[in-house]
């Protein structure tokens, strides 16, 4: 991830900000320009909550390069109290003991580094609540 | 008066224990657990550095506030472990938790007492009224060299305080500093992991700097140990706080509560905020607080706080410092926590 698209994206990654659809009312992450539900494109900004729980999950053995330390980690689907699905990696658990309907915490983690020398990139992660 | 507006903690999940790194490196556990009262300490993950523990205790300390984060004209965080050595970590904070842009803002670093350096400048830039609220933070991932005796307290962990000149939480109702040159311990640029004097870290380093900036503060405001419900000394281990309480005249009641190096270790700069932050989790309105950091090179910061009616209703939200130190934690071998702590040579 460049510097320039890391720094577009900041908004919607370091603080969670997201759209609900003026006709429809649904909450999207991130922001589009016309509503998945009901192609609606009037939208007021809405912010997620730092909870959730998982609607579905995945557990990745093969990591790309900048993730192979944290392989074998959870990749999930979660769904925050707004209705709003964002997919994640969950942290600080065991792999096998999440799956849907687990509840999460969202907190503020380092994503990934650009290399050895390239920036830092951060953003959340879903954390086992409890 | 300005003071405490709103405060919180964060302590990574990640633990090892005494045992384990003693057993890594031949050395006779029981010695450490009595020597330097240490049961286990935290490890951050390798998704957690300075930044995002500031953030998540930052978030906490907000919404215990209750302030609009854009009215925050100032931020610090102090550490020894910034993950940049050129960008500030309150820049990446600041637009993490929606302060500014019209916001001043500077990392700080005094070895442990970087975090205590934070605060007292946000108190001071409200006293002034150069600003409405300001934020002081002090977190480390600190790092101690493998087989060293520091690798047995360096940790993991921080704690942030808004200063505001309403609705406080917290009244400061006076501060002292005491700074010398004194080569205890030390990190050249460009080194990984600090150096340090052995035992010339005690007297002339720890414990002229802590007895001295307590000395002062108490003669300053005329107060006598007795009249403290709390007192808090920079923990660099379990051993040192309470060797400097004694010699003070607290007591062991007095110290136990802000004493969480025994179940965190040392997080430097995080250390002496994090007690505190123990402390304001179960203080009653109008007991009276102390608090002494300590930094190596060295200085301490001495705080004499008071608790008011505000602090019990607003400390419900958040996170607790000792709930963080007994639940949830995840135990690490000696191998993991070399590979969380990136000591492991890897290929490109
Ligand atoms: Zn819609």
């Amino acid at each position: 991830m460049p510097s320039p698209r890391y720094w577009r994206a900041i908004p919607s990654r370091l603080r969670l900000e997201a759209v609900r659809c003026r006709s429809c009312e649904n909450v999207v992450y991130p922001s589009r320009r016309i509503c998945p539900h009901c192609h609606g494109t009037e939208w007021d900004p809405a912010e997620l909550s730092r909870t959730g729980e998982v609607v579905t999950s995945t557990i990745v053995h093969i990591a790309p390069d900048d993730f192979a330390m944290e392989a074998p980690y959870v990749l999930a689907l979660i769904e925050t109290p707004e209705g709003a699905r964002l997919m994640l990696q969950v942290t600080d658990c065991d792999p096998e003991d999440i799956g849907p309907g687990t509840a999460v915490n969202l907190e503020f983690r380092r994503i990934r580094a650009e290399g050895n020398s390239g920036i830092l990139c951060y953003g959340f992660k879903a954390v086992p609540a409890g | 008066m300005a003071g405490i507006v709103g405060y919180g903690a964060f302590i990574p999940r990640h633990r090892i224990r005494s045992e384990e790194i003693a057993r890594q490196w031949g050395k006779d556990a029981a010695a450490i657990r009595r020597g330097l009262v240490l049961e286990e300490k935290s490890v951050p993950g390798l998704d957690e550095d300075t930044i995002t523990i500031s953030v998540e205790a930052a978030r906490d300390a907000i919404e215990r506030s209750g302030i609009d984060p854009l009215r925050i004209g100032a931020v610090y965080i102090g550490s020894e472990s910034h993950p940049y050595a050129v960008k500030p970590s309150g820049t990446v904070l600041i637009d993490a938790l929606g302060i500014g842009p019209e916001v001043h803002v500077a990392d700080f670093e005094f070895a442990c007492k970087a975090g205590t350096e934070a605060m007292f400048v946000a108190l001071c830039l409200v006293e002034s009224g150069r600003v409405e609220y300001a934020l002081g933070i002090g977190a480390d991932t600190s790092q101690g060299a493998p087989n060293d005796a520091l690798e047995f307290s360096a940790s993991a962990g921080g704690a942030a305080y808004i200063f505001g000149a309403k609705d406080l939480l917290v009244d400061v109702l006076e501060t002292y500093s005491y700074t010398s040159d004194t080569p205890d311990f030390w990190r050249r640029e460009g080194r990984f992991y600090p150096r340090h004097g052995g035992r010339f870290t005690g007297e002339p380093a720890y414990f002229k700097h802590v007895l001295s900036a307590t000395r002062g503060i108490l003669k300053k405001t005329g107060m006598d140990p007795q009249d403290f419900k709390y007192a808090v000394f920079h923990m660099p281990n379990g051993k040192f706080p309470q060797q400097a309480a004694k010699q003070l005249g607290f007591t062991k009641e007095q110290i136990e509560t802000g004493l969480v190096v025994v179940k965190m270790g040392n997080t430097y700069s995080g250390s002496s905020p994090t007690g505190l932050a123990a402390v304001l989790d179960v203080a009653d309105p109008g007991d009276k607080i102390l608090l002494t950091s300590f930094g190596s090179g060295a200085g301490s910061d001495s705080f004499v706080l008071q608790a008011t009616d505000l602090l019990p209703e607003r400390r419900v939200t958040g996170r607790k410092v000792w709930s963080m130190l007994d639940t949830p934690v995840r135990y690490v071998t000696y191998g993991e926590y070399a590979k969380l702590r990136e000591k492991i040579i890897l290929n490109d």
